[in-house]
C-alpha cells in the first residue's frame, strides 16, 4: 500500500495547498460580497454567471498559478480606483492616480505603451540572446496585462457613473473587445511561456498584439471609439457575458498560433530555392510603393496593403530557417500551434454555440445565415480541417504552420473584416 | 458482383476522410457567397445591381438564397452521409480498440517502439507481476494480465480510453444539428411547392383573401414568418416569405397588441423596445396578458413570438394645404390618417395621396467636426462622448401620384429644424426611391411659425401687388425728384418685370431671360442689380405683410433680411418642388405597430443537444489523453513500452516519469 501513495499521480485537488485555500475564500468572499450588494439588481441567469465565474477564476487559479497572484492584485486595483472615484465621473480629470494611472483610459494607454516596450524587449531578448531582456520582457507583458486588466474593471465601473442604465460589462463594442483580444492572447501566451520554460516565441506573439494595439490607438484617437456607449436593446442580454468573452479565447488562441506558424518557419529550414521568393516579394513590395504613391484608382490602399502583406508572406518563406539558431525547437513550436489551436477551437465551438442560443432569444432562430455567424462558421470549418489533416492524417511540419498562418486572415476577417464590409445584424462595431 | 463494387467505391469514398475535409471546404467556400452577395433581397432590386442578364444567371444558380438553394442543401445533405458513415466505419474498430488491453502484443513489436526500455530484475517473478499490478493501479491505469506460453508474463494497461467516446460525441454531433437544422429550414414547404400542393401568392391581397393553395395550417412543422400589428389590432397569421412571393401561415392563437412602449436613452440611443399583448387560445379560448421584449422573447405552445421591429400604426394626423405657389395665405385643413391612400385633388389636377409612416421621433446625427489629434489626445481620458445626436421631431412621409402613374416622394418635419442656428421647416422631395432627398426650407418667422412665409410669399407672386410694389420701390430707390421722372417709369418697369419673371419661375426665370438679352460681358453686374432689386422689393413686401397684420413696420436687422432672403430662395425653389401643395403637418395622434417575429422551430431541441454533445466531444478528444503501457515480465528483465494515440513532449515527460518510477520499483 505503500506503494500506491509514493507512485500515484496526485490530482489536481491533492496539490493545493494554504495558497490556493486563501485565494478560493478570498473569491469567494468577493462574489458573495457583490451578490450581497448587488444581488437585487440581477436575474437568476446574471447570479449564476456571477457564481460560474467566480468558480471558474478559482479553478484557473489553482491551475495556473500565477493567477493566483494576478487577479487579486489587479482586482485591489481597481477597487483602489473606484474608491477614488468617489462616485463622481470627473474626478478622472481631477485625482492623480486616476489621471495618469489607472482611470480606464489611462491604464489602457499604459497597456498600449508596455505592449509596445514588451514587443520589443522581446525581440532584443531573442536576437541578442539575453537572458535577462527575456524576464524583462516577461515582466513588462504581465504589467500590461495587468494595466489593461484594471482599464476593463474600472471601465466597467465608469459606465454605471454616466448612468445607471447605461452601465454594462465592457465587452460590448469592437474597442471593448479589442482590448479584451489583447490580454486573452497575452495570457495565452504567458501561460505556455510559462508551461514550456520558454521565452522566445514572446517576440512573434507580441507582434500581433502589437498590431491590436495599433489599430485600437488609432480607432480611439482618429474613431474616438473609446467612448461609453449604451447598450441597443439586442445586446441587453447576459449572453453578451458568455459569448464575447468565449469567442475572444478562440480568437485570441487562433491568432498565437498563427504567430507560432510564423515562428515554426522561421526556424525550419526548407531546402529548395528561395530566389523565386525573393523576386515575388520585392516585385509585391514594389506594386505596393507604386500604388500608394501614384494611387492609380479607387481604393488603391487597399490594394497597396494586400500586396505588402503577401509580400511579407514571400519573405517569410524565403527566409525559411534563417532564425533557427535563435528559436527554440520546431518540435516545440508545433506542439504549442497544436495546443493553442485545439483550445481555441474547443472555446470557438462553445462561443458559436452561445451565440446561436443567444440569437434564438433576441433575433428568432438560431442561425440565420447572417454573415458574422456565417463567417464564424467558416473560421469553424477551417480550424477543423486543420485539426483533422494533423489528427487524424498526421500531416506536420510547414504546411501546417502555414495554415495557421493564414488562418490569422481568415479569423481577422471574420473578427474585422465582416464589421468594416459586409452588413448585417452583428451592428455592434462598424468603423 | 460489379453493382456491388460500385456501391462499396462509393461508400469508400464518402466515408473517407479526404471526401469529408473537401466537403468542409466546399461548405466555407459556397458560404462565403452568401455573405459578399446580400441575401433575399426583393428581385427588383437586384435586377438594377446586375442587370438582366446576370441576375437570370445568379437567380438560376440561386445566389439570391445560397443557403436554401437546393445544391447547397445537397452538399449539407453530402455532409451528413459523409459524417455517419465515417461513424458506421469507424465505429466497431473504435469499440474493439476501447475494450481491448492490446494484450497480445509480441515481444519484438514491443521492442520497436518509441518509447520503450528494459529493466533486469531480480527475485520471484510472480512477485514482481504483483508489484507492477500495484504500479499500474496506482498510475490509473487499468489492466490485464496475460501469460504468455514462453513463461513470461504480460501486464497491458490502458488509460483515457473514453477520448474515443470524443469522437462519437464529436460526429454524432454534426449529424443531429444538420438535421436538427433541416427539419427547421423550409425543406418541407419546398418539397409542398415542388409536389404543387402549395404556392405562393404573389397577388397584393387581404389576408382573408389569399387561396388556400397559399396557407398553411397550424399542423405545419416550422416556420418563421413576420406580422405587424398595430396598437389595437390583433392578428393570427403570419407572412411567410418565399422569395417569389409570400404565404400565410395559421396560427394557433390570436396575438393583439394592446401597447407598443419605446425608451430612448439622454443620448438618443434607443433603450427599449417593448409590446403589451395578449395572447388567446383558439382551442380553449383562455387569454393571458404579457410583455414582449427584445432578448425576451413569448413561447406559446411550441411556436416562439419575437419582439422584431416597430413602427406606425395608421395614426390620425392633420394637414394643414398651402398652396405651394399661390396667393393664398389661410390654409385649408386636411384630416388623414397614415398608411392610408385616397383620391386628391389638388388645383385641377387628380392624384392618389399615398400616405406612408407617420414617425414621432427622428433622431439626427449631428456630426461634429473630427477632432484634431492634440484635443484627441486630451479627450481620450474621458469615456464620456459629447451628444452627437438630437431628436428634430415628429415627421410624415407621402407620395403624390399623378394620373398617369407618375409618383414622387415627399417627407416633410412638424417642427421647424435648426440649420446654422436659423430654424426652417423642411419639405423634402425625392423622384425616385433610391435618391436621397432634397428639401424646400421654408424659414419659421419670429413666433416659429410658417405664416409670415406664406404671407409674403402671396404678396410677391400676386399680380395685383406688382404694381404697388414697384411704385415703392421706385421711390425708395430713386426719390421723388420730378427730374427723374422718366428714368423712374423705366425703373417702375424694370422692376414690374422683375417680380413677373420671378413669378413664374424664380430666379432660374429672370437669368434665362438675362442670358439672351443682355451680352455676356454686361450678365454679371445686371444680374446682380436684379438680385439686389429683387431683395429691395421682397423687404417692402415683408413690411406690407407687417401692416396688413396690423403690425407696424419695423427696423430691418439683420435676422430679418435673412428671413426675407430665405423665403425668396425658398419662392424660387418652390418651382421645382413638383407638387402644388405644401402638406404641412400640423397635429396627430400617434398609433404605433409593432412587428413580431414568430417561429416555430422544433428541431431547436435537436440541435441543443447535438451542441452539448459537440463540446463534450471535442473536450473529450482534446484533453482526454489515450495511453497504452505494456509490461512484458520475463523471468530476468521487464520489457515496459508505451505508446499513445498523440504523442508530445506531455507523454515524453510521462514516459519518462513512468521509466523513472520502474527503475527504482524495480530495483529492490
Amino acid at each position: 500500500m505503500q506503494l500506491t501513495h509514493s507512485y500515484a499521480e496526485p490530482g489536481l485537488l491533492q496539490r493545493l495547498n494554504l495558497a490556493d485555500g486563501l485565494y478560493a475564500i478570498l473569491l469567494l468572499a468577493v462574489a458573495g460580497f457583490a451578490a450581497n450588494r448587488y444581488g437585487a439588481y440581477m436575474d437568476g441567469y446574471e447570479k449564476a454567471i456571477l457564481w460560474g465565474s467566480a468558480g471558474g477564476m478559482i479553478a484557473l487559479g489553482w491551475y495556473w498559478k500565477a493567477v493566483r497572484l494576478f487577479l487579486p492584485i489587479t482586482g485591489a486595483i481597481a477597487l483602489f480606483a473606484t474608491q477614488v472615484y468617489n462616485g463622481n465621473l470627473a474626478t478622472a480629470g481631477q485625482a492623480f492616480w486616476l489621471k495618469y494611472l489607472i482611470a480606464s483610459q489611462p491604464a489602457i494607454m499604459w497597456m498600449s505603451a508596455l505592449f509596445f516596450l514588451a514587443t520589443g524587449t522581446y525581440w532584443l531578448a531573442l536576437l541578442g540572446r539575453s537572458e535577462f531582456a527575456a524576464q524583462t520582457a516577461t515582466a513588462l507583458t504581465w504589467s500590461a496585462t495587468g494595466m489593461g486588466f484594471i482599464g476593463m474593471l474600472v471601465r466597467w465601473y465608469e459606465s454605471y457613473l454616466i448612468g445607471t442604465d447605461v452601465g454594462h460589462i465592457p465587452v460590448s463594442n469592437l474597442y471593448e473587445v479589442f482590448v479584451l483580444f489583447c490580454l486573452i492572447t497575452a495570457l495565452l501566451y504567458l501561460y505556455y511561456e510559462e508551461r514550456y520554460r520558454n521565452r522566445q516565441l514572446g517576440a512573434f506573439v507580441l507582434l500581433v498584439i502589437s498590431a491590436a494595439v495599433g489599430f485600437l490607438l488609432w480607432y480611439m484617437l482618429e474613431r474616438q471609439a473609446h467612448a461609453i456607449q449604451p447598450l441597443i436593446p439586442a445586446l441587453q442580454s447576459w449572453w453578451m457575458k458568455l459569448h464575447v468573452p468565449a469567442n475572444f479565447v478562440g480568437y485570441g488562441a487562433f491568432s498565437l498560433s498563427a504567430m507560432l506558424g510564423v515562428a515554426y518557419l522561421l526556424s525550419t529550414e526548407d531546402t529548395s530555392s528561395k530566389k523565386p521568393f525573393w523576386i515575388a516579394a520585392t516585385a509585391f513590395v514594389g506594386i505596393a510603393l507604386l500604388l500608394r504613391t501614384a494611387q492609380p484608382f479607387a481604393n488603391a490602399d487597399y490594394w497597396s496593403n494586400a500586396s505588402a502583406t503577401i509580400a511579407v508572406l514571400m519573405l517569410i518563406e524565403a527566409n525559411r530557417g534563417r532564425l533557427a539558431r535563435f528559436l527554440p525547437q520546431p518540435e516545440m513550436v508545433d506542439e504549442i500551434m497544436y495546443k493553442s489551436i485545439a483550445i481555441g477551437f474547443a472555446f470557438f465551438t462553445i462561443a458559436t454555440i452561445l451565440g446561436a442560443m443567444w440569437a434564438a432569444d433576441a433575433w428568432g432562430g438560431y442561425w440565420s445565415w447572417d454573415p458574422k455567424e456565417t463567417w464564424a462558421l467558416i473560421v469553424w470549418l477551417n480550424y477543423a480541417a486543420w485539426l483533422h489533416m494533423r489528427l487524424v492524417k498526421g500531416l506536420r511540419g510547414a504546411i501546417l504552420a502555414w495554415w495557421a498562418a493564414i488562418g490569422l486572415f481568415v479569423t481577422t476577417f471574420a473578427f474585422l473584416g465582416v464589421n468594416m464590409w459586409l452588413s448585417g445584424l452583428h451592428s455592434y462595431g462598424t468603423l | 458482383m460489379r453493382r456491388q463494387s460500385v456501391s462499396r467505391a462509393l461508400f469508400e469514398l464518402f466515408s473517407s476522410m479526404r471526401f469529408a475535409i473537401s466537403l468542409l471546404t466546399i461548405i466555407a467556400i459556397a458560404s462565403i457567397i452568401g455573405t459578399v452577395l446580400k441575401q433575399n433581397e426583393p428581385y427588383p432590386s437586384y435586377v438594377i445591381e446586375f442587370g438582366q442578364f446576370w441576375f437570370g444567371i445568379f437567380e438560376w444558380l440561386g445566389l439570391f438564397d445560397v443557403y436554401h438553394s437546393a445544391w447547397f442543401l445537397v452538399i449539407l445533405l453530402f455532409l451528413v452521409t459523409s459524417t455517419a458513415l465515417c461513424i458506421y466505419r469507424n465505429t466497431p474498430g473504435m469499440l474493439r480498440e476501447m475494450r481491448s488491453y492490446r494484450e497480445h502484443a509480441g515481444e519484438s513489436s514491443l521492442k520497436a517502439f518509441s518509447h520503450q526500455t528494459e529493466f533486469a530484475i531480480a527475485g520471484e517473478q510472480e512477485q514482481r507481476v504483483a508489484q507492477l499490478a500495484q504500479w499500474l493501479d496506482a498510475r490509473r491505469y487499468a489492466h490485464k494480465r496475460q501469460q504468455r506460453s514462453d513463461g513470461s508474463i504480460l501486464l497491458a494497461g490502458k488509460s483515457g480510453s473514453l477520448q474515443k467516446l470524443g469522437y462519437f460525441f464529436a460526429h454524432g454531433a454534426i449529424v443531429l444539428i444538420c438535421i436538427g437544422g433541416l427539419m427547421d429550414g423550409n425543406v418541407l414547404l419546398k418539397l409542398q411547392q415542388l409536389s404543387g400542393d402549395k404556392h405562393a401568392e404573389t397577388r397584393d391581397l387581404p389576408q382573408s383573401k389569399v387561396p388556400s393553395a397559399s396557407r398553411l395550417g397550424t399542423g405545419n412543422l416550422s416556420y418563421r414568418g413576420n406580422v405587424t400589428i398595430p396598437a389595437g389590432s390583433s392578428a393570427d397569421v403570419v407572412f411567410l416569405n418565399t422569395g417569389e412571393g409570400y404565404m400565410v401561415q395559421e396560427l394557433p392563437f390570436d396575438l393583439r397588441l394592446d401597447r407598443f412602449h419605446i425608451e430612448h436613452y439622454p443620448t438618443g440611443q434607443p433603450k427599449l423596445f417593448a409590446s403589451d399583448v395578449t395572447i388567446t387560445d383558439k382551442a380553449t379560448g383562455k387569454s393571458q396578458k404579457t410583455t414582449i421584449k427584445v432578448n425576451h422573447p413569448l413561447v406559446f405552445d411550441g411556436v416562439s413570438i419575437y419582439q422584431a421591429s416597430f413602427g406606425d400604426g395608421g395614426s390620425k394626423l392633420e394637414l394643414a394645404q398651402w398652396e405651394t405657389l399661390g396667393v393664398q395665405t389661410r390654409p385649408r385643413m386636411l384630416p388623414a390618417r397614415s398608411q392610408q391612400n385616397f383620391a386628391y385633388q389638388a388645383g385641377k389636377q387628380q392624384y392618389t395621396l399615398e400616405i406612408g409612416d407617420f414617425r414621432l421621433f427622428n433622431i439626427e446625427n449631428v456630426d461634429t467636426p473630427p477632432g484634431q489629434h492634440q484635443s484627441a489626445m486630451q479627450d481620450a481620458v474621458a469615456v464620456t462622448a459629447p451628444k452627437s445626436t438630437k431628436n428634430i421631431g415628429p415627421s410624415i412621409q407621402f407620395k403624390l401620384r399623378d394620373q398617369q402613374g407618375q409618383a414622387r416622394e415627399y417627407q416633410n418635419y412638424m417642427q421647424p429644424v435648426s440649420i446654422d442656428g436659423r430654424a426652417y421647416f423642411l419639405f423634402g422631395m425625392r423622384t425616385s426611391p433610391g435618391e436621397p432627398f432634397t428639401y424646400l426650407r421654408i424659414p419659421a418667422d419670429e413666433t416659429g411659425k410658417i405664416d409670415t412665409y406664406m404671407r409674403l410669399r402671396a404678396m410677391l407672386l400676386d399680380k395685383s401687388q406688382a404694381s404697388g410694389l414697384a411704385e415703392t420701390a421706385a421711390s425708395g430707390t430713386i426719390g421723388d425728384k420730378v427730374q427723374n421722372a422718366a428714368y423712374k417709369t423705366q425703373f417702375r418697369q424694370s422692376v414690374e418685370w422683375a417680380l413677373d419673371r420671378f413669378a413664374h419661375g424664380g430666379f432660374p426665370e429672370i437669368d434665362r431671360f438675362l442670358q439672351t438679352r443682355v451680352p455676356a460681358d454686361k450678365r454679371e453686374i445686371v444680374a446682380r442689380t436684379y438680385v439686389r432689386l429683387m431683395q429691395g422689393i421682397a423687404v417692402e413686401a415683408y413690411q406690407r405683410v407687417r401692416e396688413q397684420a396690423g403690425q407696424a413696420r419695423e427696423d430691418i436687422t439683420p435676422e430679418r433680411f435673412r428671413f426675407v432672403i430665405d423665403s425668396l430662395v425658398a419662392i424660387s425653389t418652390s418651382f421645382d418642388y413638383g407638387a402644388p401643395v405644401l402638406l404641412q403637418l400640423t397635429g396627430f395622434d400617434e398609433v404605433k405597430a409593432s412587428g413580431f417575429q414568430i417561429t416555430r422551430s422544433p428541431g431547436k431541441n435537436l440541435v441543443y443537444l447535438g451542441s452539448l454533445m459537440l463540446v463534450l466531444g471535442v473536450f473529450a478528444m482534446f484533453y482526454i489523453k489515450e495511453k497504452r503501457v505494456w509490461l512484458l515480465v520475463k523471468p530476468h528483465s521487464v520489457l515496459f513500452a508505451m505508446s499513445a494515440n498523440r504523442k508530445g513532449s506531455d507523454f515524453d515527460r510521462e514516459y519518462q516519469q513512468n521509466s523513472d518510477q520502474l527503475e527504482q520499483l524495480l530495483k529492490g
